[in-house]
């Protein structure tokens, strides 16, 4: 898939006539400085809220009857904190995108209220309040996907998007409604004194309809089609946006609503979690590791890390109902920690993708290539994402990795059958999720970035402007300190564990000292260390290499070797496609490609092949298999329901009419 | 941590850097032998690395610092795992800081980077065997983790001094049915990641069949020979890491004696011979399996390991 970037004036939104030449620069600084003033308060009201008191704010007037309630602790403040800091970022990064891809100005607009109601979701205490914080985030972020509304796959994945967000709000407001209608009240405070007389029933509905509406947010499977298409098609910064931070709401609101107010449940909601989370992850980075185009990588990437955390809220569910709260507490501090690099990795990701994207218009890895010597801070900055990304050592999101496989090779197993077949099974799952994500990474950075471009375009990249590289620089920063440091977490996290009733309360969490200790169980692991003495052991093995330099002759610069062929073109390049091909092949069964070999042959001899032909289409298989059923029967429903739609005022007023008798009847 | 812990960390790293190329000698005379060649000596590793690193330094047109750092850090990773992992003796000074986790994540930490100055250098060789490389790495990850987690239910850590006292404390566990299948599991995962028969074959210079030699076609003289050393430091450390973990006797305890020292290296010298040497004579009656039925022999160690993980979580048998 390739987009061209369409420097032409985009079509206006709300009527203005054609834009003139504007000062776009000044329009993009204003949007890109609120946004980023935003996330600076958002910050500091978040670390506030972790390590100060609990605070409550009621203003009555804002809205009638019920009014908006925002109450402040410190599991809402880690999430506000983040999202502040990712939006610092963002916004920055904004100043240089908006202007150099002449945004329009109701994106401009949008994209503060976006941050705003991302920062209002996990500072809601009241289900009232959070609804429409929920909707405010919904709506805009609706409104950011379709900014390039010019192109057709930006409107098909704004269809997409808002028809699922649209129903996971409807399940989320469901459940709510029905929470809050029997746990005596609208305030989350009341809820969750009156949780305890909840029937079991009504527990079942509200976890599943949340976990529905939240997994769907979360981009969890089978819900999360809308995710790698809407998230590569939305503007840069607002994808970095999407995937950092808002899919984090949805984990927020499962950890709120199932593991804080109604938890600790059974222990199949643990069970489900654990579930749910290991197919994301492993169908999500399955879905990465073929990916060609960039964007759409980063999304499945998404997927397979909500997948992770999911898994891990799981195991901590899991284990705490099974009775060891020790463990749990690794396993939450993984979710946690995990929840936090990723955003931090994944929003340089997906500006340095963005940064790639301005300045040749590829997002196609087939034909991108040769960026490191033409954007090198780029190249440097997305190296960073993608090491955080592959979960390896020196990487952001190395730490969380190695506390959520700690949390599941603990899990005390002597009399426990189910912990004993779940354990094994999900160190399995995250394991190959480990190594097929190294796969994908590798093949983002070294496709797009190393070796010689693939196309004009790629050839002509210049590097991005100043206030792109500053804000990826600070997601950069933020990725150094969870790769080497996360010890700079430790209280953060030590105090949101102790407002979580579900891992045990008062139960001691791991010290994130600078060597990772975990209370109760035997291991430890020092990240800061580790690179300090792998760095020492390059610098010695560079000596090594230097062994014999006297005899040596001067260096020297040649031409590729490349078993004696001259003349190499970058068509003899290996592509995205064909860097996968062996991986596709591999999962064949899952992934389903559709593949096509045509091979045309000279007409004097069979022997000769003329020219062969390769396509190969890889779609979703969930969605085609689960959603496209569902969306015929919907749209055959719907033919059915036009008829009745005749376009008759009278009839209308009919329908009008019966309606409210009926609700009259059953109001009575 | 006494100094000789220090001593003997640094000895583990002296040690792997010196031995490496002497395993690598001692497998191509094995060889040689049974296939009936003269074969070129023990030490004719080292005489090539003393040759290519007094050639010219030549660094292709268009590569990057990618291309250029790739070897250094695989042979600084490897290193490293040489100074954490229990090869003389037990409790290094970085085993706090590192666990059997951690050790795999820096032996993927080299594979990856040696893989990135394959694409590096734009060359239809190096794009194909990155491509088969990471292929084959992202199916071994879960095989070694899968089997480090078996190996760490009977000690009830990750951390390598302590799987290692567990066994040798508790000598019987080596013969649970766990622990054997772990031990098949993990000699394939190395076969495969040290680019031996039947996944790769070290000595070929055929295109279809290669995997490690073309994604480092393009080095050559002193590059060359970091690389080439380094993937003989990673045999070295996985085979010592192997046999120590199955079978630790005759390594140092924590806080060694100079005596415990020398036995240990004398331990651990017999023991990568004999693997070596096995893995040598096998090696002369397989043929390379096809690129496409690797996966299946992954896959099998795969399942191999996650039935060990089962096996030694229901027929743990309880630490004395």
């Amino acid at each position: 898939m390739t987009i061209a970037t369409d420097t032409s004036p985009t079509v206006p939104a709300f009527g203005e006539g054609p834009r003139a030449a504007r000062p776009m620069g000044a329009e993009a600084a204003l949007s890109g400085g609120v946004t980023a003033v935003l996330g600076a308060l958002g910050l500091a009201l978040g670390l506030s809220a972790v390590f100060g008191e609990p605070r409550q704010l009621r203003i009555g007037w804002l809205l009638p009857l019920v009014g908006v309630h925002f109450d402040l602790d410190p599991l809402g403040g880690v999430f506000i904190a983040a999202t502040g800091a990712v939006s610092i970022a963002v916004g920055i990064y904004a100043v240089g995108y908006a202007k150099r891809e002449q945004w329009a100005r109701f994106p401009l607009v949008t994209l503060p209220l976006f941050v705003a109601g991302m920062l209002l979701v996990p500072a809601a205490g009241s289900v009232t309040t959070f609804l429409l914080a929920w909707e405010l985030m919904a709506a805009t972020s609706l409104v950011l996907v379709l900014s390039e509304h010019h192109r057709d796959a930006v409107r098909s994945a704004g269809v997409f998007y808002a028809v699922m967000t649209q129903l996971g709000f409807v399940a989320i407001l469901v459940a709510l409604v029905v929470l809050s209608a029997g746990g005596g009240g609208d305030a989350f405070r009341d809820i969750a004194a009156h949780a305890d007389g909840l029937s079991s029933g009504t527990r079942t509905a509200v976890f599943l309809l949340t976990l529905m509406g939240f997994g769907s947010k979360a981009g969890l499977l089978p819900l999360h089609a809308w995710l790698p298409r809407a998230h590569p098609e939305a503007p840069s910064p607002v994808s970095a946006l999407m995937s950092a931070v808002m899919v984090n709401m949805g984990i927020y609101g499962i950890i709120r609503i199932d593991l804080q107010l109604l938890g600790p449940g059974p222990h199949w909601w643990g069970l489900t979690l654990m579930t749910v989370g290991a197919v994301s992850a492993v169908f999500g980075v399955l879905q990465a590791s073929v990916a060609t185009d960039l964007k759409r990588l980063l999304a499945y990437s998404t997927t397979e890390n909500m997948g992770l955390i999911t898994l891990a809220l799981g195991a901590a569910a899991l284990l705490s109902s099974s009775g060891s709260p020790a463990v749990a507490a690794i396993a939450m501090t993984a979710a946690l920690l995990h929840l936090l690099s990723h955003a931090a990795f994944k929003t340089l990701g997906f500006l340095a993708a963005g940064s790639v994207l301005a300045a040749t218009g590829l997002r196609d890895l087939d034909r991108l290539g040769g960026l490191a010597r033409r954007m090198p801070a780029t190249t440097v900055l997305f190296g960073i994402a993608a090491l955080g990304a592959s979960g390896l050592p020196l990487g952001a999101g190395f730490a969380s990795e190695w506390l959520l496989f700690q949390s599941l090779i603990h899990s005390p197993h002597d009399e426990n059958t189910l912990l004993a077949l779940a354990m094994p099974l999900s160190v399995g799952a995250v394991a190959l999720t480990t190594g097929l994500g190294i796969a994908a990474m590798v093949k983002a950075f070294g496709v797009g970035f190393l070796a010689r471009p693939r196309s004009a375009a790629a050839e002509a990249a210049r590097e991005a402007p100043p206030s792109m590289l500053i804000g990826m620089s600070l997601a950069a920063a933020a990725c150094t300190v969870f790769a080497v440091a996360p010890v700079l977490l430790g209280p953060t996290l030590g105090r949101v564990l102790a407002v979580l009733p579900t891992v045990g309360g008062d139960a001691a969490g791991p010290q994130l000292g600078t060597i990772l200790r975990l209370p109760g169980v035997a291991g430890s692991l020092s990240p800061g260390l580790l690179a300090a003495a792998l760095v020492i052991a390059v610098l010695f093995a560079l000596g090594l290499g230097r062994w014999g330099v006297r005899h040596r002759p001067a260096a020297a610069v040649a031409p590729l070797w490349a078993c004696g062929a001259d003349s190499l073109s970058a068509r003899m390049q290996y592509t995205a496609t064909s860097f996968a091909e062996p991986l596709q092949r591999v999962f064949d069964d899952i992934l389903r490609p559709d593949t096509d070999v045509e091979v045309t042959h000279f007409a004097e001899s069979h022997y000769l092949v003329e020219k062969v032909t390769y396509r190969t289409l890889l779609t979703d298989p969930v969605e085609q298999r689960y959603y496209t059923p569902v969306v015929r029967a919907v749209t055959s429903w719907a033919g059915l329901v036009r008829r009745t739609h005749n376009g008759s005022v009278h009839l209308y007023l009919a329908y009008g009419a019966l309606g409210l008798l009926v609700v009259l009847l059953v109001a009575r | 941590m006494s100094a000789l812990s220090v001593v003997a960390a640094a000895l583990q790293v002296v040690g792997v850097l010196a031995a490496a190329p002497l395993v690598v000698g001692g497998m191509r005379q094995v060889r040689a032998r049974l296939e009936g060649r003269a074969g070129g000596g023990i030490g004719q590793p080292w005489r090539d690395l003393r040759k290519q690193l007094r050639k010219q330094q030549i660094t292709p047109r268009g590569t990057t610092v990618v291309f250029a750092l790739a070897p250094a850090v695989v042979a600084g990773s490897t290193l490293l795992i040489a100074a954490i992992v229990p090869i003389i003796a037990v409790g290094s000074p970085l085993d706090p800081a590192a666990d059997l986790f951690a050790v795999v994540g820096l032996l993927f930490l080299g594979t990856v980077t040696l893989t990135l100055a394959g694409l590096d250098t734009g060359t239809a060789f190096g794009g194909m065997g990155a491509s088969r490389e990471i292929t084959i790495a992202a199916l071994v990850e879960p095989t070694i983790l899968l089997a480090v987690f078996a190996l760490s239910v009977p000690g009830k850590s990750a951390n390598l001094a302590d799987i290692v006292s567990a066994t040798t404390q508790n000598p019987a566990q080596v013969l649970a049915p766990g622990s054997v299948m772990a031990f098949v599991a993990l000699i394939i995962v190395v076969i495969a990641e040290a680019g031996r028969l039947p996944v790769d074959n070290p000595s070929t210079h055929l295109e279809v069949t290669m995997i490690h030699e073309a994604m480092v076609l393009e080095y050559s003289g002193p590059k060359l020979a970091l690389v080439e050393w380094a993937s003989g430091m990673r045999l070295t450390v996985l085979l010592a890491l192997v046999a120590n973990l199955f079978l630790p006797w005759g390594i140092a305890e924590a806080d060694p004696s100079l005596l415990a020292v020398v036995m240990g290296v004398a331990a651990i010298t017999v023991k990568v011979a004999l693997l070596a040497g096995l893995l040598a004579a096998a090696e002369v009656f397989i043929a390379k399996l096809r690129l496409f039925r690797v996966p299946e022999l992954l896959a099998g160690s795969f399942l191999l390991a996650l039935l060990a993980v089962t096996a030694s979580y229901f027929l743990a048998t309880p630490v004395s």
